[in-house]
C-alpha cells in the first residue's frame, strides 16, 4: 500500500469547496435570541457574518497553524470551514446584532424589535 | 487503508465513494473517518495528529474552554486530554430552548503515542478553541545521513 499522491491532491482540492454544519444552540427570551455556535480553529478575522434581508449566515474558515513539514496521522477534522444561515424572523432587529467570539465560540445576541417586545400596558381607571 | 480501497477511481468502490461524498454535502457531515473504530460525531471533542520530523502535533477541537481548566497528562506513552465545559444556557423559565447541539459537561480523550517521542519535551497551547500539543520526538529517531566513503 503506498500513497497516491494525485489521489490526495484532488480530494484536497475537493475539500475547499466543502463545508460544515457548525454546532449551535438557540434560546429566545423576551427580549431576543442568543445564538451560540462552536467554530473552534476560527480567528476573528475569518469569521463572516452577513444578513441578507431575513436570512442571517455565518461563515467561518479554519486558520492552519500547522509548523513545516507536518504529515497528517489521523485526521477527525478534514474540512477546514463553517457555514450555516438561518433565516430570522420579522420581530428581530437585525440592525443591533451583537456578535462576540471567543476561544472558537461564537455569539450572537439578536434584539427583537422594540415594538415586538411584551410591553404592559397600564389600564387607568377613568 | 479502507479509505484509499474505496477512492480507487472508476471502480465499482469509485462509485460509491461518489455517492458517500454527494451525501456528505447534502447532510453536512463532518469528514467521518469510515473504519471500523470511527467515533461517533460530536461526543467527543475531535483530533487531529500530524507529524513533522521533529514533533508530533495533536490538535484537539475543543471550543468555549478555560485554558487553565484544562488537563493534558502524558503518562507512560498515553497522551490523555480532559477537560469539562460549562453550560451557557441561562436558566430562568422565561427562556425558551429551540436547539441545543453543542456538548456540555466533561470530556476525556487518549491518544497512544508511539515510542519515539520525548516526554520532557511536550509544549501545549490554546488558541481559538483548538488545543494544540506539541511533543519532541527524540533525537535518536531522526533519520541520520550516513556519507558512503
Amino acid at each position: 500500500m503506498s500513497e497516491n499522491k494525485a489521489l490526495t491532491q484532488a480530494a484536497a482540492e475537493q475539500d475547499a469547496q466543502r463545508w460544515v454544519l457548525p454546532a449551535v444552540d438557540v434560546f429566545e427570551d423576551e427580549t431576543g435570541i442568543t445564538l451560540l455556535a462552536d467554530m473552534p480553529g476560527v480567528p476573528k478575522d475569518r469569521l463572516e457574518l452577513k444578513v441578507e434581508g431575513d436570512a442571517l449566515l455565518i461563515e467561518g474558515s479554519v486558520q492552519p497553524f500547522t509548523p513545516e513539514g507536518l504529515e497528517a496521522v489521523y485526521a477527525e477534522v478534514r474540512i477546514p470551514r463553517y457555514r450555516r444561515s438561518f433565516s430570522l424572523s420579522r420581530e428581530l432587529d437585525t440592525a443591533r446584532i451583537e456578535a462576540n467570539l471567543k476561544d472558537g465560540v461564537l455569539k450572537l445576541r439578536i434584539p427583537k424589535q422594540a415594538h415586538a417586545q411584551p410591553r404592559r400596558i397600564a389600564v387607568s381607571s377613568a | 487503508m479502507y479509505e484509499s480501497l474505496l477512492s480507487y477511481p472508476n471502480s465499482l468502490f469509485g462509485q460509491f465513494e461518489r455517492l458517500r461524498r454527494e451525501l456528505d454535502d447534502v447532510f453536512g457531515v463532518a469528514g467521518l473517518p469510515n473504519s471500523i473504530r470511527a467515533v461517533a460525531p460530536g461526543s467527543l471533542p475531535a483530533i487531529n495528529v500530524g507529524r513533522t520530523p521533529t514533533s508530533l502535533e495533536v490538535y484537539a477541537f475543543a471550543p468555549g474552554l478555560d485554558a487553565s481548566k484544562i488537563e493534558v497528562t502524558l503518562d507512560r506513552g498515553v497522551l490523555r486530554i480532559a477537560g469539562e465545559r460549562a453550560s451557557e444556557m441561562p436558566d430562568d423559565a422565561k427562556t425558551n430552548t429551540y436547539t441545543r447541539e453543542r456538548d456540555v459537561g466533561a470530556f476525556a480523550r487518549a491518544v497512544s503515542l508511539p515510542e519515539d517521542i520525548d516526554p520532557n519535551h511536550v509544549k501545549a497551547s490554546y488558541r481559538d478553541g483548538v488545543l494544540q500539543v506539541s511533543i519532541a520526538r527524540s533525537e535518536s529517531t531522526q533519520p541520520k545521513r550516513i556519507t558512503v566513503q
